[in-house]
Parts: structure tokens; C-alpha cells; sequence
């Protein structure tokens, strides 16, 4: 045909060097030859390319991810949707997702994470939600390495920025510094919706010869092979990515998000898609697959921000606030007055067929005509090699003692003031977290609560992960993460019903890397159906290396939970004076791989923490009976620094103090990181102590709640301003300097 | 009483000031689009909060403009109260209806925090149930909420009874400790703190009602 376009090696001769840009290997190189038929063109072997990318073909984790729990009677849509929804009752639905921009951060910070906002709160209003919170996750490296500052202050920047303007709270997250994260911070974003459980919208194109619409904000040639750049490794020149990150509009976002909605509400949408990683080739390949049809784009229709871009451009431009949609026919007009409405781009870019390729025209020239389903079918799959990671010896704790001369309070408030256990309100001031005038529960909680409009309900929600225990043992850490989901969320009285993961990891190449993934997978999993705790949606994340080295494997789990009266939600902070303490769980005195290991003693060490799923589920259901039954007044998870931490982030929260016993022999056991356990205060502490001996729950009486002091008895009390002082102070000190 | 609320592109608390005002009037508030030219009789106008236009220009600049703002110019003018929270002060300031302006924070970054507003005017129709000197304990959330006016003005809003409230706790390097103002006839009124989302119990304090309480009873 003359009008097509011109096969590649008529346009770059080196196809080895193509290939290298793009990240495409020779054998998928040669299996795009057999489902093309024919030598592609620079367009179609763009589209291949970013099809094929670790980012959007998850071909290293695929085989594995598959084992993952997705089914529940309360799961309305599990993965492989834009997000994961959720039957919460009433006719109503959560939707969620977590999704990472750790790539982009890291060369853009405030763009970076800004964007990665932008996209996740994309993912959930596309599948018809309105998103109602934002959470995230953050690591970055050794707090005195060159960069780390500065990737701070953007970082949290963007995220404000984006999520401030658009206008929802964002109303949880964590943070943790560690050399690992040095050339690879990671930012991980999630989003919570919600929506009509009879109004979901989903991907899959139908009805052939209906309209193809592209709204949102123009395109231009930011973000181009985006997802190829995010799947490979970093090195030397990674300054010179800076173009492939995109830049943020929160404002446009706002209106793409409210023209949707308005739109949604109405009978006209048959399928949506958010133009995110690979841009237009993702979306249109997408719906079209699932549909099982093909797509005819007039790329010359396509709204463009700037000229004389090529077919090859346009296909793989990552510019944010676009949406693709499929309508009814003769809706149109209806769609067209709305998004005018909001001042967006609308345009009728193309229409479905029965020819199952994708087609594109640019110029008078077909650029693209590809069969689809080949595509996608023929997607490379790899069944990587892997090795299990070593396993760590079990430490004695009495080998770990307090440093000569030191108390236990004069431990913790050192810990207190270490960059992974320091206040994050320098963070978290920076972000709305209460716009929308429903967040029960923002920052500084074990789980965020967000009442559901005009109903007594409330979501609770949660992210987590504790990469160390994952790099000494990514089976028992990847347990760890969704543990300590189901820990926090029923700390605050809330069900857990599913989560979502963010696997943050290295090369998958290397077997080690591979070994880790493999683990943490198979922890996640073991504790999913354990807990019956699906996973609904998720994001993979690798290759994060530079110069060969990997960041610790970061399994970040986000977990959701219902709770079914928002008022009986439970703080951290202390609210009483004379009320009892007691710590729920068993202190087995565990010290590899704690806080107190690495920050006092300098090692990072040993093996971690046993999970005892068994246990876990009947002490959750055990806490969440208590908040049902109003019998507690505080209640905090026990996780890093370990119980005497615990005790005095309660302390703090409430300003009371409190006197504890003397419980250990060992005051290390302070300090150990043993799973299972939470503080609880009381004022019904005999009733409480029944129904823990009926419930088979360990409970041994830690203390009184009172007074402006921590103390422990035996040991000289602590004023709580002098543990605030250096709780408070080292982060805001540190970005001052 | 009846009230409409203004929503241009990129405001994001009309929803939080339209439940503060349902609960305490009882009615519905009227939703104005920011491109309309009219807008029902009403008793209260309110400007909510967020980042009209993305902020892009100045905070409030581009929708100062907006066609709806004649006529909100012209309800003032006749004497309709209306009330700008946050970005609709910063809204307020840039239309001339409020003396003053908004800077960027003095620490240069946004803030979400609680802070207390100290009432320095009880006798408007936004404070009359408030006691003098009354403490409240709201939050803030802005970027840009460093009111500043040149030391003339300062000293005849002053004067006039025109500072609305003060921070104890000035959390954004305001003059004075402005937290918020009124026109010279005390029917407008713009406050970078946000009371709609302090009225009930979930939100940690109810402290931020009174002042819908004061407007709802001016109209009783």
C-alpha cells in the first residue's frame, strides 16, 4: 500500500540500537516479527515496546502474581481493572489502588510525585468514584546522602500540591530513610473512592462503530516511553531522563475529574479508560482487547499541545488529565455540552470495529495497524530464575543489653529522635488532610478514618511495610506488611476487608532479586487467605537499582476496612487520667532486625519477628469486639521501636502520662519488635480482663494512665515535653540546616 | 435564611461550607456556577474554599473576574452579607471587596494545622453570639494565607472594627495576626480558617459553629 507508513529499518538502520532505547529484547523482537507478519514501523514498534515494558506487561511477575488471593463474596472487581471495588453495603462500593512513581521522583521530585497523585486519583474516578482520601508511602535514603534532603522537600511538595488543589484529604502515609534508598527513592501513592456498587465503570469496549472520545488536556511530548524508562535500571546519566517525567495540572485534573462524574451520571459512558503509563497505546489497547474488538484512530484528531508531532509521538506521549472513553451512540452531544462546561478538550477521535486490529492514521498515512489480540497474547511471560534468600541466625536479646549506664527512657527518647521514628508532622502539615469535612481520623494515627457521607459508616485505611524484616526474610516480611495492615485498621475498630500492594523491588534478572519478589509474595498470600483479606488491586515496581544496587525489597501493602459507626473510633492519644494499660499479645523478647538492634547497637542483624497468622486474626477480632462494645479508650498497635515506643506515642498524642510496671527482667524486651500485640487503656479493666480470659487473648496489665511523666517503675520518670522535644524536633531541624 | 454558594473551576470546599450551613439553617444552600450572571435572592453569599483557576496567576486573581463577581459586587453593595473562606477571602481581596491581600506563607509552604482565632468584633452579623475576646479552635489549610495591608490601612481597619479575628498562634506570618476581616459596613467578611469544618464532633472541635449559628440567628 503506498499510504502506509515506511517500514522500520527504512527509517533507523541499527535496529540493535532501537531495541536498546526501548527495552525490547531480540527474541521479543523477533515474536513482535510473527504476530506483525511483516517488519513493523516505527509507530507499531513504539506501541510494542511500551506494551511489552515490565511496566505495563508485568511479564517478570505475572506467573507469580497469580497466586495471590483476589476472591471474597464482599469483592466486586478484584485486579486487572483500573482499580479494586469493594461491596461495603447499603448499595455502596470502596475503590482503591496504590501505584508507584518512584522513577519520576527520583528524577523530578515534585513533578514526580505529584504526577504519581495525579495518576492513582485517575485510576479511581475512571472506574466511577469519587475519591475520598489519598494516602502515601515514602522512602528515602540515608538522611546525611547528598540528595536526601532535597528529594524531601519535592517529594512532599508534589504530593501537597497536587492533592491540596484537587481538593482531597490526604490522610495517611509512612515514611522510613535508608541507605538502600540512596539512588532509588520510592513514592507510592494511594487513593480511596467511593461509589454506587451498581454504578461501576469499567474498560471493555463494546458496540462496534461507536464512537471513540478523547477528553482532558492536550497532548504534548512530555513523558514520552515513560514506562520503558521506568523499566530499567538507573545509572550515571539518569539526569538526562528528566524529560521522560511528565508534568502535573491538579487544577485540570479537578475539572477532568468533576466533568466525568457529571457525566457518569448520566447513561452515556459504555467504557472508560485514564490515559496513564504508555498513553494512548495502554488506553486503546485496553478497552479494545478486553472487548474483544478492534480500534480506529484518527490520530490527526487527536487535541495537541504541540506541532509536528508524529504518529510514533502521539501513541506514547504520557501528558496527564486525559481519559479515553467509548459512548453510546448519539450521546455526543450530552457528553460534548459537559466537558465544554468544564472547559476541557473533547474530541471524537475514532471508532470501534470488528477487524480486532488496532488501526491509526496520521497525516493521509496509516502509521498502525496491528492485530490486538495477537499483541496481547503473545505479551512475553517470563518464569524468572530466583533463589530464596539466606535465612538469618535468631538473636539472643540478654547479648543486646542497654549501653552501660543507660535507663530505658533515656533509650527511648534517643529512638524517639531517629529519622525512622521521629514525628512526621513537618510531612503531614503539608497536606490537606481534612478537606471534604469528613476525615474522622488524618496523620498521626494507626489507621485514617473517613466518615461516607450523610451515613454513621466510615472507611478505614492504612499503608504499610517494614522493609527490613523483608530483606532479612521476604516471606515472613511480606506477612509482616499485611499484618500490620490488619493490626492498624482493626486498632482503630474497623474491619479489614482487602488491600492493595505496591511491589517495590530490583532487578528481576538477577535470581536474588527474583527470590525476594517470589517471597514476599508468598508471605503476602499466606496471610491474604489466612485472614481472608483479598487482594483487590496493585502495582509492580522494579528494577529499582542504580549502579547495580537494589533497594531493600518494599512490599508496601495498603489495607481497607468498614466501620459501621464512625463515632466509636478509637485514637493513639491517651484520654483519661486513672485509666489501666495493658498490652494485648505475647513480648517473646524478639531483637533481630529491630529498631533498637540497628539505632543503639549499630547491626542490622539477625532473623525477624514471627507472624503467627492464627493468633493475629483472633487478637484482631478480640480488639475490634472491645471498640464495638466502647469497653476501651486508646489503642496502638505495637510495630517499630517496639512496646515502650508504643506506650509513649499514646502518651504524646493524649499529653497524659503514665507509670508503668517494672514487667521485664530484661528491659530490652522494651524495645523488641514482637508481632501481635497492641496497648490498650481502659476504664473497665476488670470487665476488659474477662473477656480477654473468655477470647483465649493473652493480656498481662502494663500500667495507669496519669500525670505529665513517663515512667517506668524502678527507673527515673521522664517529663512528656522533654520525650515531645525530641520526638518533634529532628525532622523540621534536619530540612532547616 | 437562604444562601447561595459560588463554585468556580477548582473550588474544593463548597461542600464542606454547604453542610455547615444546612445544619445550621435547615436549608439547602442554592449552588451558583462562577460563569453565571444571576443568582437567586438569598440572604448569605458564601465563597468556599480551594484553588479557583489552580491558582495559577495570584491566589483569587482569575476568579475575581469571573462574570458571577459583578454580581456579588452589586449584592454587597446593597448590603447581602457574604462570606469568603480561604480562597474565596483571597477571592474577596483581589474583587476590592475586602481591604488587603494574600501572600505566600512565610514559611513558604502549605499548612494544615489547627490554630486559635481570638474574636475581636461581636457586634457583626458573622459574631453576634460569639462572647468578646471568644477563643475558637479551627484549622487552617493554605498556602497563601499572609494577609498584609499597608500600615494606613492597617491602622483604619483597625480602628473601624474591621479585624474580624486574630491568631494567637499565627501560623502564616499574617500582619498583625489578621486571621480575617470586614468590609467598612461589616457585611462582608473573609477569614483564611476554615469553621465549616469544625461543627461537629468528628471533626475535634464544634468550635467553628458559632459563627453559622451568628448568621442563621441574624436572619431569624
Amino acid at each position: 500500500m503506498t499510504n502506509s507508513a515506511a517500514p522500520i529499518r527504512q527509517v533507523r538502520n541499527n535496529v540493535a540500537e532501537l531495541l536498546a532505547e526501548h527495552g525490547m529484547s531480540q527474541s521479543e523482537y523477533e515474536t513482535l516479527l510473527q504476530v506483525m507478519g511483516r517488519e513493523p514501523t516505527l509507530a507499531e514498534f513504539g506501541v510494542a515496546a511500551a506494551m511489552w515494558s515490565e511496566h505495563c506487561s508485568y511479564k517478570s511477575t505475572r506467573v507469580w502474581l497469580k497466586q495471590l488471593p483476589t476472591k471474597a463474596p464482599h469483592v466486586i472487581c478484584g485486579p486487572g481493572e483500573n482499580a479494586g471495588v469493594i461491596d461495603i453495603g447499603d448499595g455502596q462500593a470502596a475503590v482503591f489502588k496504590i501505584e508507584s512513581h518512584n522513577h519520576p521522583s527520583y528524577i523530578e521530585p515534585y513533578q514526580g510525585a505529584a504526577t504519581g497523585v495525579g495518576g492513582i486519583l485517575r485510576d479511581v474516578f475512571t472506574m466511577g468514584a469519587r475519591p475520598i482520601a489519598n494516602l502515601n508511602a515514602l522512602r528515602f535514603g540515608d538522611p546525611s546522602h547528598a540528595k536526601t534532603k532535597s528529594l524531601v522537600a519535592g517529594v512532599v511538595s508534589g504530593i501537597g500540591g497536587y492533592g491540596n488543589c484537587i481538593g482531597v484529604p490526604t490522610v495517611a502515609g509512612e515514611t522510613n530513610f535508608h541507605p538502600s534508598y540512596n539512588g532509588n527513592c520510592l513514592v507510592n501513592a494511594m487513593t480511596v473512592g467511593l461509589a454506587d456498587a451498581n454504578r461501576i465503570f469499567y474498560s471493555a469496549a463494546a458496540g462496534i462503530g461507536n464512537p471513540v472520545v478523547y477528553v482532558g488536556s492536550k497532548t504534548g511530548r512530555d513523558g514520552i516511553k515513560g514506562a520503558t524508562m521506568s523499566s530499567g535500571e538507573f545509572n550515571a546519566d539518569t539526569e538526562s531522563k528528566r524529560p521522560t517525567v511528565q508534568v502535573g495540572d491538579p487544577f485540570t485534573e479537578k475539572l477532568v475529574m468533576e466533568a466525568c462524574l457529571e457525566l457518569m451520571a448520566t447513561d452515556a459512558i459504555v467504557a472508560i479508560q485514564d490515559m496513564g503509563a504508555a498513553g494512548l497505546t495502554s488506553s486503546a489497547v485496553e478497552m479494545a482487547s478486553k472487548g474483544g474488538l478492534g480500534i480506529h484512530l484518527e490520530l490527526d484528531k487527536v487535541p495537541l499541545r504541540e506541532t509536528g508531532m508524529t504518529a510514533y509521538e502521539i501513541m506514547l506521549s504520557e501528558s496527564q488529565e486525559r481519559m479515553l472513553m467509548v459512548l453510546k451512540p448519539g450521546h455526543e452531544a450530552e457528553a460534548a455540552r459537559i466537558f465544554e462546561k468544564w472547559e476541557l478538550d473533547f474530541a471524537i477521535i475514532g471508532q470501534l470495529t470488528d477487524t480486532g486490529r488496532l488501526v491509526g492514521w496520521r497525516n493521509g498515512i496509516k502509521e498502525l495497524d496491528m492485530p490486538i489480540e495477537p499483541l496481547v497474547e503473545q505479551s512475553p511471560v517470563y518464569n524468572r530464575a530466583w533463589e530464596p534468600t539466606p535465612a538469618q541466625p535468631d538473636l539472643n536479646a540478654a547479648d543486646y543489653p542497654l549501653p552501660a549506664g543507660e535507663t530505658i527512657l533515656a533509650i527511648a527518647q534517643k529512638m524517639l529522635a531517629t529519622p525512622d521514628l521521629c514525628s512526621r508532622r513537618w510531612i503531614w502539615e503539608q497536606y490537606d488532610s481534612l478537606v471534604g469535612a469528613d476525615t474522622a481520623q488524618g496523620p498521626g494515627g494507626d489507621a485514617a478514618v473517613v466518615r461516607i457521607r450523610d451515613t454513621q459508616k466510615a472507611l478505614a485505611m492504612t499503608v504499610d511495610c517494614t522493609p527490613r524484616y523483608c530483606a532479612a526474610d521476604p516471606v515472613m516480611g511480606g506477612k509482616q506488611a499485611v499484618v500490620e495492615t490488619w493490626r492498624n485498621l482493626c486498632a482503630v475498630g474497623a474491619k479489614p476487608l482487602a488491600i492493595t500492594d505496591n511491589m517495590n523491588f530490583g532487578n528481576p534478572e538477577k535470581p536474588r532479586i527474583m527470590g525476594q519478589f517470589v517471597g514476599a509474595v508468598q508471605g503476602i498470600g499466606e496471610a491474604c487467605r489466612a485472614l481472608d483479606y483479598p487482594v483487590v488491586s496493585g502495582n509492580c515496581s522494579l528494577y529499582n537499582e542504580t549502579n547495580g544496587s537494589a533497594i531493600m525489597p518494599t512490599p508496601v501493602i495498603g489495607g481497607v476496612g468498614l466501620m459501621q459507626d464512625v463515632s466509636k473510633t478509637v485514637p493513639v492519644a491517651l484520654r483519661g487520667e486513672g485509666e489501666t494499660l495493658f498490652v494485648l499479645g505475647e513480648t517473646h523478647g524478639h531483637v533481630g532486625q529491630t529498631l533498637y538492634l540497628r539505632d543503639i547497637h549499630g547491626k542490622e542483624t539477625g532473623s525477624v519477628p514471627h507472624v503467627n497468622l492464627a493468633a493475629e486474626r483472633r487478637y484482631g477480632k478480640f480488639v475490634r469486639h472491645l471498640i464495638d462494645e466502647r469497653m476501651i479508650t486508646s489503642c496502638h498497635d505495637v510495630s517499630d521501636g517496639g512496646l515502650l515506643i508504643a506506650l509513649i506515642e499514646m502518651a504524646m498524642a493524649g499529653n497524659i502520662g503514665f507509670q508503668a510496671e517494672a514487667l521485664f527482667p530484661n528491659p530490652v524486651l522494651w524495645f523488641t519488635e514482637d508481632q501481635g500485640r497492641y496497648v490498650i487503656a481502659t476504664r473497665e479493666a476488670e470487665k476488659v480482663a474477662i473477656a480477654a480470659a473468655e477470647a483465649d487473648v493473652p493480656l498481662t496489665r502494663l500500667g495507669t494512665t496519669g500525670g505529665d511523666k513517663a515512667e517506668v517503675k524502678g527507673q527515673p520518670a521522664v517529663a512528656l515535653s522533654a520525650l515531645r522535644a525530641a520526638h518533634e524536633n529532628w525532622l523540621p531541624h534536619y530540612m532547616k540546616d | 435564611m437562604q444562601t447561595a454558594i459560588v463554585v468556580f473551576p477548582g473550588s474544593n470546599r463548597e461542600r464542606d461550607a454547604a453542610l455547615a450551613v444546612e445544619r445550621a439553617t435547615g436549608k439547602k444552600p442554592h449552588i451558583v456556577w462562577h460563569a453565571d450572571t444571576d443568582m437567586p435572592k438569598v440572604d448569605l453569599i458564601m465563597l468556599p474554599g480551594g484553588f479557583s483557576h489552580g491558582d495559577y496567576l495570584r491566589t483569587g486573581a482569575m476568579a475575581a473576574h469571573s462574570p458571577i463577581m459583578r454580581e456579588v459586587a452589586a449584592r454587597a453593595e446593597k448590603g447581602v452579607r457574604v462570606w469568603g473562606i480561604c480562597n474565596g477571602f483571597q477571592i474577596l481581596c483581589e474583587a476590592g471587596l475586602l481591604p488587603g491581600i494574600l501572600l505566600r506563607n512565610a514559611s513558604l509552604k502549605f499548612v494544615c494545622r489547627p490554630v486559635t482565632l481570638k474574636v475581636e468584633n461581636n457586634k457583626t452579623d458573622f459574631t453576634n453570639l460569639c462572647t468578646p475576646e471568644q477563643t475558637m479552635r479551627v484549622i487552617v489549610a493554605h498556602g497563601d494565607g499572609n494577609y498584609f495591608v499597608q500600615p494606613d490601612t492597617l491602622k483604619a481597619i483597625q480602628d473601624n472594627g474591621q479585624v474580624a479575628f486574630r491568631y494567637l498562634d499565627n501560623p502564616n506570618g499574617s500582619i498583625a495576626d489578621i486571621a480575617g476581616v470586614f468590609n467598612k459596613h461589616k457585611n462582608v467578611l473573609g477569614m483564611m480558617p476554615h469553621p465549616e469544618d469544625a461543627v461537629e464532633a468528628l471533626h475535634g472541635s464544634t468550635e467553628g459553629k458559632v459563627l453559622f449559628d451568628s448568621v442563621a440567628k441574624a436572619f431569624a
